[in-house]
């Protein structure tokens, strides 16, 4: 192919690039490092360390951090299960726990209002035994709850991609070397899959460390994350800059974590199709 | 034996969770009463009142049409610039998968916030903002399904047929879209799935006049969403169930044969 001419068919993808990728960043920095005159500070970004937006940062990262944890936790063991089952169980397995995500979250997240709220169906269920209800709504524990629950697919997906592809050859090796099944675990298995964990972790980490929708529904707007507070810069305070500002420090939180696990969303999505 | 019932026992306390809040959703669609938690009664009136609720058909509609228009538009672009990206050296080549990632690896809230501080400067918001921020973030996933299938194929049967005297549009469509039609399908699919899912970049870039079936239903919230809404999730579940298990099949069967060896010798 004459490979100076086929470079030019991605002129317009270049100018999408150009005109709805690098300009809106431009646009949100500039409003970062501005005031509603048009004057330059830095106001905006170090606003994040105000106690009250430090706590919400806090907040964030610790929520996101347990679901992401939590996520690590339940997938693992499904990966080793499904690894040992017959193949055609396999897909069918693979295709019931990702069949969720398919309908709408928000819809999903709301059902799951229904069955933790004071009283829902799970306390229904606790004071018809004779047990006294607990309180699970509006909680940080609701919160991890529903992210768990939305973000663990994302996680399945990629953790059980890699465990699935380990040879099987490289196990029984181990083993004809004289390794338990223990040692086989913890020195092939987890070793080998740890890139898939690693798309895994950006995959749930970064949604949830800027959620807002399930901290809306499931914490009653009791519990504030920094995406909650970005969001409301924006539909009620009306302080863009403020909120352009939190927005472009929460944008380093998340380009850290992306650079430290070096993954990209795209490798653990593809299994989806 | 132990062993295995713990497995069989973990698997379905997962499933369990996913598909607790859905079969809550799936029992509403039929509950008779309004209530959330009572049981009133089994009922078909939610679907048949459905079709008439022109607010959600509305966003129904703009959400299919929005997933299908942004889907394509987003292919064709991507398919150019994926040949273009493809045929690229390798410093320009690295520099355009960096800005591509950039819409992935970022936070939808700050593509969100991004998009309409820069629309709001030349554009009403409204469904033409919405469908070029949907091609905004549909546009990586496209690309980054055709590249693949380009670093795969074989470059050198098109030259043959340039040498053998194809023109470039003919050789282009007899040789090379054969060659990567499949990757440019998974980003089609990945695309609509990808603009149907999405909440936060519609959000934040709708506009007042727009709903999308997320955006409706988040709006609904306070007031208290229409049982009708229930209806018409479960009759997008079980379709999406029956396309799935559609599309599976064959691949199921590909893999089956792949991987058949290697799973009896796990058997065994």
């Amino acid at each position: 192919m004459n490979r100076s001419k086929s470079r030019l068919l991605s002129i317009p993808y270049i100018i999408w690039v150009i005109g709805f990728t690098i300009i809106p960043i431009i646009f949100i920095l500039s409003k970062a490092i501005t005031d509603s005159d048009g004057a330059l500070t830095l106001a905006n970004l170090l606003a994040i360390f105000d106690p009250i937006h430090r706590k919400a940062l806090i907040m964030s990262l610790s929520l996101a951090f347990i679901s992401t944890v939590l996520c690590i936790l339940l997938a693992f063991p499904v990966a080793i299960i499904l690894r040992g089952s017959h193949i055609r169980k396999k897909s069918i397995i693979l295709f019931i726990l990702i069949l969720p995500m398919w309908m709408n979250f928000i819809l999903r997240i709301l059902a799951m209002q229904m069955l933790i709220s004071n009283n829902g169906i799970i306390n229904n269920l606790l004071t018809g035994l004779g047990l006294a209800p607990m309180k699970l709504i509006n909680t940080p524990g609701a919160i991890v709850l529903g992210m768990v629950y939305d973000y663990l697919p994302y996680m399945l997906l990629p953790v059980l991609n890699s465990v699935l592809s380990i040879p099987e050859d490289v196990i029984e090796a181990a083993k004809d070397l004289g390794s338990d099944k223990l040692h086989v675990l913890t020195r092939i298995i987890i070793p080998l899959s740890l890139g898939g964990v690693g798309s895994g972790i950006t995959m749930v980490f970064v949604p949830s460390m800027t959620e807002f929708v399930i901290a809306n529904i499931l914490g009653g707007g009791k519990i504030q994350l920094l995406g909650n507070i970005i969001e409301q810069e924006f539909t009620v305070s009306m302080n863009w800059n403020l909120g352009s500002g939190l927005s472009v420090a929460l944008m380093i939180f998340v380009l850290i974590t992306s650079f430290l696990f070096g993954r990209n969303r795209e490798e653990a999505s593809t299994g989806i199709l | 034996m132990m062993a295995k019932v713990l497995q069989k026992t973990y698997l379905i306390l997962i499933m369990l969770f996913l598909y607790a809040p859905i079969a809550i959703l799936i029992v509403l669609s039929f509950n008779a009463s309004r209530s959330r938690v009572v049981w009133g009664g089994f009922t078909l009136e939610w679907y048949t009142s459905l079709v008439n609720n022109s607010t959600i058909m509305n966003a129904l509609w703009t959400t299919f049409g929005l997933a299908l228009l942004s889907a394509f538009i987003s292919s064709v672009i991507g398919l150019f610039g994926a040949i273009g990206i493809y045929s690229m050296k390798k410093r320009d080549y690295k520099i355009m998968l960096f800005w591509t990632n950039i819409p992935m690896i970022n936070a939808d809230i700050v593509t969100g916030i991004a998009l309409l501080l820069w629309f709001v400067r030349f554009l009403p918001l409204g469904f033409s903002s919405v469908l070029l921020a949907h091609v905004t973030f549909n546009l990586p996933y496209v690309i980054l399904c055709i590249l693949p299938k380009l670093r795969d194929m074989d470059i050198y049967q098109y030259e043959a047929a340039l040498d053998l005297g194809a023109g470039e549009a003919y050789a282009f469509m007899r040789i090379l879209m054969p060659q990567i039609l499949p990757g440019v399908l998974s980003g089609f699919l990945m695309a609509v799935t990808m603009s149907m899912d999405d909440f936060v970049i519609t959000y934040f870039t709708k506009g007042a006049g727009v709903n999308t079936l997320s955006t409706l239903i988040y709006g609904e919230i306070r007031k208290g969403i229409k049982p009708e809404m229930y209806a018409l999730s479960t009759v997008l579940f079980f379709i999406v169930l029956v396309l799935l298990i559609l599309v599976n099949l064959p691949y199921d069967r590909l893999h089956l044969n792949l991987s058949s060896k290697k799973s009896d010798r796990e058997t065994t």
